[in-house]
């Protein structure tokens, strides 16, 4: 079960990726916990709801293992230095974007999520970036709201043209 | 009703106006966003599913064939330019097409790679429509265990058989298929998995999950790695028009693309990578220019671009007549179907013939309008290019959560959508495959539905699911497709397989 092998000839344990193998296991416990409440309905051929989640509980539980294995002995392929600050920008977008949706309206709560995402990618004039980001979406919600009928949730913005 | 008469009446549906303006509609978009640099076929589709929404079916679907070709085509204008490729297919393309752009041949290079995906494009389409009533009447005789059977094969070529880990693409799968589970069982009506969250009762969106996880995780494993590496637009340089001697070289990989690319995509073998990668090793061979490998030959963009869009339409073949989906993209493109309540597979053809051959001959007309869209207009395709990332990227996400507050406006699915993209992301990091997850979602409720109804037969009697021919085979193959890749990787011989990694197409 060899992998890529690793450039620099020694491996050692991967321990970012021996997260991953219990990270597994729980989620083969929760699917095999949570197929076991379920009532077994047609019971003279003992397949029933329970059959899949049972099988690909056992299946994880087993690449879990190997997971654990193969992360013991370093196979995994060697992962390049990760910059944390971007990821977080973008996800703040993301998660400002979801909160402000109801509240604020699609064009501002996107808008905010266009600036955060651009800053993240090292735009870093939000008072540049958040009105293009607003202005653009609104056009988005015209075409996709008002011509292609999408749902999109309006706010204080939209209330004002519509 | 022969092939021949029905193809015909697709084409009278086809060309009916607002089809033809669909259509337009839909190889326009496909090539706008499948240029964008990281966004492949399977997001260009899963990001343009809900513009369709408020569409007719048919209508909607011509749209949608429409995008999938465009987003083909415009993958090759990516890798040629800017050696990013767009989709993991067209990583061939990259490897000569990008030489031959910095050499300021960049102008034959795409139009090898448009002339070439039109004539493998127009004989795949062609093969479709004559080869999918026969794989119809084939499937007739299929019962549930050896749809069963199908659908396993369908799981390992797409997870462990191809891609640098056995490891990794299973379990990519079997957490698509955990997934899968969530959500009110088919035949019992019990909710699994669901926690109590009224949210999950419905399961969890194909669409959802495949543009969380193509755009979110890819915008952010984009973002994590700085600015390491420079991209660089080629101009293109001089006319798109090809030489007599480009037409020479060009023709007979055009040709033997198509015919290696077809056949590999119509089987539940892994996509189009393998195909375009088979085809320029065989370029290579046969090529007279030998050289020149490497340094931009025309025939290793025109071979593989060829190989890369005969394999999409080869998809369709099991896509449009078993409802199996080999690839992330028709796995997607399946979701779309079953939006409208259709299920591709061998009653489509019997229930629903006009909407089945309307949608075939409308993948012919989207290829003349690729081929008129993609020569002379692109200049502006290639503007696309040089957004900068900043703004290409927040777009994308703009795009990339439209597509998710219209189908579903509310807080919980945006909050799927990051969690989802998060977990791409980190699957990136480690280097598991992406595909696995979407196929396994979509197409495990209906493997068990297959299994459970097998089972159900046979009275709960395991070994009845391998006592049919055709299903005994089809594991078999299955279990070959695990176990030699597996061989091949300790042995040390991985990294072939690596290449034909099916992750995005």
């Amino acid at each position: 079960m060899s992998e890529v092998p690793s450039s620099h000839g020694k491996r050692r344990p991967d321990r970012a990726a021996l997260v991953i193998a219990p990270v597994l296991f729980i989620l083969a416990a929760v699917i095999w916990w949570d197929a076991g409440r379920l009532a077994e309905m047609s019971n003279y051929s003992r397949i029933g709801p329970a059959t899949v989640p049972h099988v690909v509980a056992i299946g994880l539980a087993l690449l879990a293992i190997w997971t654990g294995f193969e992360a013991w002995r370093g196979d995994f392929p060697e992962r390049e230095p990760i910059e944390i600050q971007p990821v977080v920008m973008i996800v703040a977008g993301l998660a400002g974007q979801m909160l402000l949706l109801k509240t604020a309206g699609f064009s501002i709560a996107t808008g905010v999520l266009f600036a955060l995402t651009a800053f993240g990618f090292g735009r870093r004039k939000l008072w540049i970036s958040l009105p293009i980001g607003i202005a653009l979406s609104f056009v988005v919600f015209i075409i996709f709201g008002r011509f292609l009928q999408l749902s999109l949730p309006a706010g204080p913005l939209e209330h004002l043209f519509f | 009703m022969g092939t021949f008469e029905f193809l015909l009446q697709g084409v009278a549906i086809a060309a009916q106006p607002m089809n033809l303006l669909y259509a337009l509609i839909g190889v326009t978009l496909g090539t706008a966003v499948g240029v964008l640099p990281g966004i492949g076929p399977a997001l260009t589709v899963a990001l343009l599913l809900p513009v369709t929404y408020k569409l007719d079916p048919a209508g909607s679907l011509i749209m949608f064939a429409g995008i999938y070709y465009g987003g083909m085509y415009g993958g090759s204008t990516t890798s040629i330019l800017l050696n990013t490729p767009g989709e993991s297919a067209s990583v061939v393309t990259a490897l000569e097409g990008n030489k031959m752009a910095r050499a300021g041949r960049g102008g034959p290079a795409l139009a090898t790679a448009a002339i070439g995906s039109f004539v493998a494009g127009l004989i795949a389409t062609l093969g479709l429509a004559f080869i999918a009533p026969f794989v119809v009447k084939f499937a007739l005789s299929f019962g549930p265990r050896e749809y069963f059977a199908l659908m396993v094969l369908a799981f390992v070529t797409v997870s462990a058989a191809f891609g640098d880990s056995t490891l990794r693409g299973l379990t990519a799968l079997f957490v698509g298929l955990g997934l899968a589970v969530i959500g009110i069982d088919q035949q019992t009506g019990q909710a699994r998995l669901s926690f109590g969250i009224p949210d999950l009762l419905d399961g969890i969106e194909v669409t959802t999950l495949a543009v969380a996880m193509f755009a979110i995780g890819e915008t952010l494993y984009v973002a994590c790695q700085g600015d390491r590496i420079p991209e660089k637009v080629e101009a293109v340089k001089g006319s798109v028009w090809m030489s007599k001697e480009d037409w020479a070289r060009s023709w007979k990989p055009w040709l033997r693309g198509t015919f290696i690319g077809f056949p590999i995509g119509a089987m539940p073998a892994g996509g189009a990578s393998i195909a375009s990668f088979l085809s320029y090793s065989t370029e290579k061979q046969f090529s007279k220019h030998k050289d020149e490998f490497g340094k931009g030959a025309i025939e290793g963009v025109a071979g593989p671009e060829a190989a890369n869009n005969a394999s999409a339409a080869g998809t369709l073949v099991p896509l449009l007549s078993l409802g199996l989906p080999t690839t992330a993209t028709a796995a997607i493109m399946l979701a779309g179907f079953q939006q409208y309540g259709l299920q591709p597979g061998p009653l489509l053809f019997a229930t629903n013939p006009q909407l089945v051959w309307g949608l075939i001959a409308s993948l012919l007309i989207a290829n003349f309008m690729l081929l008129v869209l993609n020569l002379p207009l692109i200049g502006l395709w290639v503007k696309l290019l040089t957004i900068p990332k900043p703004w290409l990227y927040a777009g994308i996400l703009l795009f990339a959560t439209l597509g998710t507050i219209g189908a579903n406006p509310s807080v919980f699915e945006l909050g799927m959508l990051l969690t989802f993209g998060l977990l791409g992301f980190a699957m990136r990091i480690f280097g598991y495959p992406i595909a696995p997850v979407v196929v396994g979602l979509i197409l495990g409720p209906m493997a068990e539905q297959q299994l459970r109804r097998a089972l159900a037969i046979s009275q709960g009697d395991v070994t009845s699911l391998f006592m049919s021919p055709i299903a005994a085979v089809l594991f078999a193959v299955a279990v070959l497709a695990v176990v030699v890749p597996l061989i091949l990787r300790a042995r040390g011989k991985g990294e072939v397989l690596s290449q034909f990694a099916a992750n995005e197409d």
